[in-house]
């Protein structure tokens, strides 16, 4: 038995199809992913908090669902659209269907043949807010509430995604313990601490509320800003922890929404993309090696920052050391007198491929050269 | 890294003859690669033996060299032109395996030629199994567990150690070529002992079985800058165990998890790397257990290969160009992607489709050959569809197919479950469609899977597909929703109608009342997150149609769908010059096809590429579709062979306007009726004929006639089931073979005219002039399918006067079909009668050839005549010569040969033995060359070196003839015995030998078995490499014993040992020819460009 659903969006585009997951009503910004393989990554992915994810691959679901694979300890899209819902998973891993799973967390979301000309039309018209229905069935009416619903510009969410009580991920059995890190949770994925974790690093999960003081009292050899959703721009209390972070010398690496608060941090301006970088094919050069990485990204805004060489900032001179080949945005920063960079995308890539893991070795190498040379302040 | 200015000339080396394993996709690489070194101002030199190929057209190198792919004619070609570097990878295993022996010859070094785009290192250690196994492992991945052997103990101990069944690999052979499952000693001892022998380094790998895993494929590109990334990901519907070649396979993978999938990849990118690929393309299979994840390497190719294409054709992302581009010194970063125009190609494309690729056998060409697939690719071609769902993707697959017997139908009823399952679980090409017959017949996901370990994930969208037949067969109506909702899974209106009980027409029409059409969507690399700048389009029933505005008056032209056994490259090429040729003109070209190996689906070759089937419903969409953006002027459907034209009429039954030869005429020529009456008024010859239900009718046409005679049975084209019959008794065998001869199928008897020679002709007609593209000339005599037989341009042994009269029936013949654009005329010269045999208003498959050993662009011309051009105006514009044509090639014109290639290696019968090699008049071959040179005894031998290897210049030749054969052998052996050959026959043909003063060693019948003195057999001999040149000629009917299967059993130890076998005395003759001129020892290169300045300048 098949139940139909609508998706509207806010400029009165109108989709059909029939309900996946859950029954009801959700609203959020509408937002297309091109990733092939990761949906569950995608899913329980923080970032994605208040956005309605349109899946461009056709066939989500073929895998199932396992209690491995999830980012968080959720799912956080507040809608979820797709081509060809699997009727069965097929893989050693899999636990129960993806629709069970939509279900069990109450996810709404449609299954629909007009993927493709939905993604035409946010590319065309940008990301904007839109719902998905099973019980209105009279989209205009439906499409008057999209209008009454919160933007994404200046949306603080960080509290809504951030842990409650700071954890602390350990080492693996048998890699001991070089760093301690703290890290900041903006609406960190599992993976990235678990990256850090894997190569010597204790690190301290704490909620973004945090103050500096607070976070230099656990005495981390480095501190991490997470990824996270929301608009850099409303991002003020986090901005200010880590300027007085970057007072201290102590070395920092941010990943995506981390990315856009260095920006701030150093007094550059964020703004939002028409609709965004979501996928994981992303090229991304590195200005000095010229090595080009398959990276991937989850971000609708981005740092206006200079990209032919050094500028100069509150803290000493700084480069734009990665570009993003599609489009030339900005996908990496570097202070060149302080031990702080941070990039757009995400090298600890969950879904999405390895080639910048690197840059977790980079962070460690800042670490252990910070402990050779104790910070000047 | 911009180009590198220290190269200025680049040889580029072809993968030469269509074999199995290596068809048309090393044409669409290697064009791609030509047209991106000459946009770079580099000066292209190009070696491929094939001359129906895109590739090898004379604008798409400075100087190319229709010469055989070996080191020495390639060394000729170096020192001659001294090209600064050597790009090998792009023509396949043949290249790759070229330019290893030039290397290893010293003759890169010698010349100071550089190998770019690969390295030798990387070459042996992606061949290599054992360095192979060694990289994998250095990189932390596992490989199955197996041993290097090099004898057949050694394969023997090892198999004992690694336990039955195992798989045998055989190193450097490609395509599996050699490869196969062992199941017991028996099995190894005939597949490793074939595999040594077929291995140059006689080396085979012996490997646990990993039968019944997922397989998985990566393609992945590497910078000179260490970037790397994956093109494509490929799964096969068909678990381990059948070649990949023969698999279905489905783009992008879909039972893999991200984690899965990235460490698949990482595995891919730190093999390219450890391997040392430096710049390029390669591909890496890997296998995974289907119930813990394991996963295995199984090997990769450092070079663009069959995937590499499909992959090209499957994301839009064109892995040979940017391979060639890489192997100058560009980064990816630095090449812009097509596509999307803006972003670069350092990217990884990303679908919102499904595109699955299905194989086409001809395995009804082999009979007795095992149909069972294996290891060892055996598929002669493939067709692939995009849809936006598996099922959709895969229906139109399947119908691309245009095979009887192998698609998805609800027609009739489904059979016997349980057997259907006994009969999935040994894969052959039917085992999808019983699959699907099976789930009709109420069998369980759950039981095929255990039948066939086909993914439960692909099982179940089968299923899906069933049960919304079902819930069509059930509806009172077939309602819009139901009915939009099956066209989504792909079904077609012809499997609708069979569900309903009406014919398609009847659910076309109903489909059209309710307003359902297919949209139109792009293949765009990106899933539409950049706007596509090329219109590659694919159908499906979507929301909205992307097909952009026409400018200009439109030709749609149609393909010629997947490749098979008498309808393969030689179409695609003339379908390409039509979309070349009529651009130029100024209309905008519209392709369709659904072949992924093609020129002709490249988005670079038309203005609009639509990848879909070539069914009248598909057909008629895109015409629709076109239609509501602008003006199509017309449809081409002659130059895609059968495929287009059996679609001719029922396209004019729509209104869709046809250009060139209207239906009606394509019709007359088939209809044997209408046909005669055009010869009679003609007053042309042809030889008796009559038609028979039975077999006394057949022998009452057959006395009449008088013997031999050819029979065919009538419901088939193409030389199916064609024999040649000397006497009452064979007639008798042939009718009980064939026991479908009834009322309904007649077989169709023709006399078959004994010594004549059998002549082809290509002419172009415009209404008022005949243009002679070329006369042929065959080298074996009528009988032979003229697919399969060697001829030579210009008619060696043809007088002006018959040239003449060849002039003037072709012309009457064009004239009295009404043939607009090309016609291609097979005649049979007899006792100085010019009987003809048949007419095909058509593009044929010499066309190529034909263009390129008269260097006038034939199929180019051919499409303008189609469009309303004259031969006149075509000869004032440039594009045919001011005066003269085919028939007027001056006296001293070299001469071209081509040369058909077998592809009887590949199969082998249930009982592990080889098949039958004798040609007939069923066509069999995959591919041909040519060879071309001042006289035909060096055009001869060089055709022979491209397609089989080089002719022997002394040794032994084995000579067994048929009693009607033996006058005309004396006068040849003679010549070889002079030449130095010892001459080995049996008893009856070495006594008529030595009473013509030619001495000969009588050798042993296989049927006489060993001598009292262990004196061996002439297959013995040929097992034991004693003998270099078999000259025989079949005698007795097929399948019997006695001398008939004297002869099978000589030639299939000639195809074992790959012994050059003559089967024809005029074959012979030309042997003999070829022989003396490489004895001379006088052969050299010319380049095609050469050639036509030559020709010119005779002309002048």
């Amino acid at each position: 038995m098949q139940v139909p659903a609508i998706l509207v969006l806010e400029d009165g585009r109108v989709f059909h199809g029939r309900s996946f997951g859950a029954r009801g009503e959700t609203f959020g910004e509408i937002v297309f992913n091109t990733g092939m393989t990761g949906y569950q990554e995608t899913l329980t992915d923080p970032s994605y908090h208040r956005q309605i994810v349109a899946m461009t691959a056709p066939h989500i679901g073929n895998t199932g669902v396992n209690d491995d694979d999830p980012e968080s300890g959720r799912i956080w899209v507040a809608g979820y659209v797709v081509r060809e819902p699997a009727r069965i998973p097929s893989n050693w891993r899999a636990q129960r269907t993806l629709e069970e799973e939509l279900v069990r967390q109450g996810v709404v979301g449609v299954a629909m043949p007009g993927t493709r000309a939905l993604t035409r039309h946010l590319r065309d018209r940008g990301a904007m807010r839109a719902a998905i229905s099973t019980e209105e069935t009279d989209p205009e009416r439906l499409r008057e509430r999209v209008l009454a619903s919160p933007r994404m510009s200046g949306a603080d969410l960080a509290d809504e995604v951030t842990t409650e009580e700071p954890y602390t991920l350990h080492p693996p059995e048998g890699v001991p313990t070089r760093f301690r890190v703290a890290a900041i949770d903006l609406g960190i994925k599992a993976m990235t601490p678990q990256r850090l974790a894997e190569r010597g690093c204790e690190v301290t999960v704490l909620p973004a509320g945090t103050g500096a003081e607070e976070i230099l009292a656990t005495e981390p050899d480095g501190v991490f800003f997470s990824n996270g959703p929301g608009d850099p721009a409303a991002m003020d209390g986090p901005v200010a922890v880590m300027r007085e972070i970057l007072d201290t010398g102590t070395p920092l690496f941010g990943i995506c929404f981390g990315n856009q608060i260095l920006g701030r941090a150093l007094e550059l301006g964020t703004y939002k993309l028409r609709f965004g970088h979501r996928g994981v094919n992303q090229p991304v050069r590195d200005v000095h090696t010229g090595r080009v990485h398959i990276t991937s990204q989850n971000h609708g805004f981005a740092v206006d920052a200079p990209t032919d060489g050094p500028f100069d900032t509150p803290y000493g001179r700084a480069e734009v050391s990665h570009i993003g080949l599609n489009d030339d945005v900005v996908e990496g920063l570097r202070l060149l007198d302080r031990p702080a960079f941070s990039v757009q995308y995400h090298p600890e890539a969950a879904a999405g491929p390895h080639d910048a893991a690197e840059l977790f070795d980079a962070f460690c190498d800042l670490m252990s050269i910070q402990h050779a040379q104790p910070a000047k302040s | 890294m911009p180009r590198r200015s220290d190269l200025s000339s680049v040889l580029v080396i072809g993968s030469g003859p269509i074999v199995i394993g290596q068809a048309c996709e090393f044409d669409y690489s290697g064009t791609q690669a030509c047209r991106v070194l000459k946009d770079e101002g580099l000066r292209v030199i190009l070696v491929n033996s094939n001359p129906a190929t895109i590739m090898t057209d004379p604008e798409f190198a400075d100087a190319t060299y229709v010469e055989p792919i070996t080191p020495e004619m390639i060394e000729k070609i170096i020192a001659k032109e001294r090209p600064d570097a050597l790009l090998p990878t792009l023509g396949g295993q043949t290249a790759l395996n070229a330019a290893v022996a030039l290397h290893e010859a010293g003759v890169l070094d010698k010349y100071n030629v550089e190998l770019i785009g690969a390295n030798i290192d990387a070459i042996q250690a992606g061949e290599d199994r054992e360095t192979f196994k060694d990289v994998v492992e250095r990189i932390g991945g596992e490989s199955a567990r197996s041993r290097i052997c090099h004898s057949l103990q050694e394969c023997l101990d090892a198999a004992e150690e690694l336990a039955y069944p195992v798989v045998v690999r055989p190193s450097f052979t490609m395509g599996g070529s050699g490869s196969g499952f062992a199941h017991n000693e028996a099995d190894l001892r005939r597949i490793a002992g074939q595999g040594l022998a077929l291995s140059p380094t006689h080396e085979v790998l012996l490997e646990e079985s990993i039968l019944g895993w997922k397989e998985y494929e990566l393609e992945l590109m590497r910078d000179g800058n260490d970037n790397v990334v994956v093109v494509c990901s490929i799964e096969n519907f068909d678990p381990m165990g059948v070649h990949t070649g023969d698999s279905v396979t489905v783009a992008p993978a879909m039972t893999l998890t991200d984690r899965e999938y990235q460490r698949m990849r990482d595995i891919g990118i730190a093999v390219i790397r450890e391997v040392g690929v430096d710049t390029g393309g390669c591909n890496i299979q890997f296998a995974v257990h289907p119930e813990n994840g394991r996963v295995i390497v199984i090997e990769m190719n450092p070079r663009v290969s069959r995937s590499s294409a499909l992959a090209s054709k499957a994301t839009g992302f064109p892995i040979a160009k940017i391979a060639a581009k890489l192997a100058v010194g560009y980064t990816l970063d630095e090449i812009p992607n097509d596509i999307t125009a803006e972003t670069p190609a350092s990217f990884e494309p990303t679908l919102d489709y499904v595109v699955v690729k299905v194989p086409r056998f001809a395995f009804e060409k082999f009979p007795g050959a095992d149909p069972g697939l294996t290891t060892t690719m055996k598929s002669v071609g493939e067709a692939m569809a995009i849809g936006r769902s598996f099922s959709e993707a895969l229906q139109k697959a399947m119908r691309s197919l245009e095979k009887r017997g192998v698609g998805f139908t609800w027609a009739g009823g489904p059979g016997d479950k349980d057997e259907l399952l006994r009969s999935v679980a040994t894969p052959t090409e039917y085992r999808l469609r019983q699959v699907q017959q099976a789930l009709r017949a109420g069998a369980t996901v759950a039981e095929l899977h255990a039948a066939t370990r086909i993914d439960p994930w692909f099982l179940d969208q089968l299923l899906l597909m069933e049960e919304t037949a079902r819930e069509i067969a059930a509806a009172p109506k077939l309602g819009a929703e139901l009915l939009r909702s099956a066209k989504r899974l792909g079904f077609s209106d012809t499997q609708i109608g069979e569900i309903v009980g009406k014919s398609a027409e009847v659910v076309r029409e109903l489909r059209y009342a309710l307003g359902i059409h297919p949209v139109y969507l792009t293949v765009d690399t990106c899933a539409a997150e950049f706007a596509a700048q090329t219109p590659y389009l694919y159908s499906s029933y979507d929301e909205e149609t992307e097909v952009p505005e026409g400018a200009r008056p439109k030709v749609i032209i149609l393909g010629s769908g997947p490749n098979r056994i008498g309808q393969g490259v030689e179409f695609d090429y003339s379908c390409v010059h039509a979309c070349f040729a009529l651009s130029e003109a100024g209309y905008e070209t519209v392709m369709v096809n659904c072949n992924p190996e093609t020129v002709s689906t490249d988005y670079d070759t038309s203005d609009r590429l639509y990848f879909e089937p070539l069914t009248l419903e598909d057909v008629l969409e895109v015409v629709r579709a076109e239609q509501l953006t602008g003006e199509v002027v017309g449809v081409v459907v002659q130059l895609g062979g059968q495929t287009p034209l059996g679609l001719a009429r029922e396209l004019k039954a729509a209104g869709v306007p046809i250009v060139g030869t209207s239906p009606e005429s394509i019709d007359l020529a088939e209809d044997r009726g209408e046909f005669g009456r055009v010869l009679a008024d003609a007053g042309l010859p042809a030889p008796k004929h009559g038609t028979a239900h039975s077999f006394d009718g057949a022998r009452k046409v057959a006395d009449e006639i008088g013997y031999p005679v050819m029979v065919r049975p009538s419901y088939v084209l193409g030389g199916r089931g064609m024999e040649i019959v000397y006497n009452e008794t064979m007639l008798r065998d042939y009718i009980a073979r064939n026991a479908e001869v009834s009322p309904e199928y007649p077989v169709l008897i023709d006399r078959f005219l004994d010594d004549a020679i059998e002549i082809d002709v290509d002419a172009l007609y415009d209404g008022h002039e005949l243009y002679l593209g070329g006369i042929m000339e065959h080298i074996e005599e009528a009988g032979i399918h003229s697919g399969d037989s060697a001829c030579a341009l210009p008619a060696v042994t043809l007088g002006n006067e018959d040239f003449e009269r060849i002039r003037y029936s072709t012309e009457g013949i064009a004239r009295g079909c009404g043939v607009r654009g090309l016609l291609n005329v097979q005649y049979a010269l007899a006792s100085g009668v010019l009987y003809v045999l048949e007419a095909n208003p058509r593009a044929s498959r010499t066309v190529p050839f034909v263009s390129k050993a008269s260097a006038v662009p034939l199929a180019k011309a051919a499409a303008r005549v189609m469009l309303g051009s004259s031969i006149a105006d075509l000869r004032r514009e440039g594009l045919l010569p001011a005066e003269g044509d085919g028939g007027t090639l001056p006296m001293d014109a070299p001469i071209s040969v081509k040369e058909a290639v077998l592809p009887f290696n590949r199969f082998i019968d249930r009982q592990g033995e080889g098949v039958d090699t004798v040609l007939g008049p069923e066509m069999r071959s995959t591919g041909e060359v040519m060879g071309l040179d001042a006289d035909f005894g060096a055009a001869y031998a060089k055709s022979q070196q491209a397609a089989f290897g080089s002719l022997p210049t002394s040794g032994a030749v084995f000579v067994s003839v048929a009693n009607r054969d033996k006058r005309t052998m004396v006068f040849p052996v003679k010549r070889l015995a002079d030449l130095g050959f010892e001459i080995l026959a049996t008893e009856g043909t070495a006594w008529v030998l030595r009473r013509n003063g030619v001495p000969a060693r009588v050798v042993r019948k296989q049927s006489e078995g060993p001598g009292p003195d262990g004196e061996p057999t002439i297959v013995q001999l040929i097992h034991d490499g004693e003998v270099d040149l078999i000259v025989n000629t079949p005698f007795g009917s097929a399948g019997q014993s006695g001398p008939r299967l004297d002869g099978y059993e000589i030639r299939t130890a000639a195809v074992v040992r790959s012994v050059p076998s003559v089967t024809t005395v005029q074959g012979l003759a030309a042997a003999v020819q070829g022989i003396e001129a490489l004895v001379r020892g006088d052969i050299g290169v010319r380049s095609l460009q050469e050639h036509a300045e030559a020709l010119r300048g005779g002309e002048g």
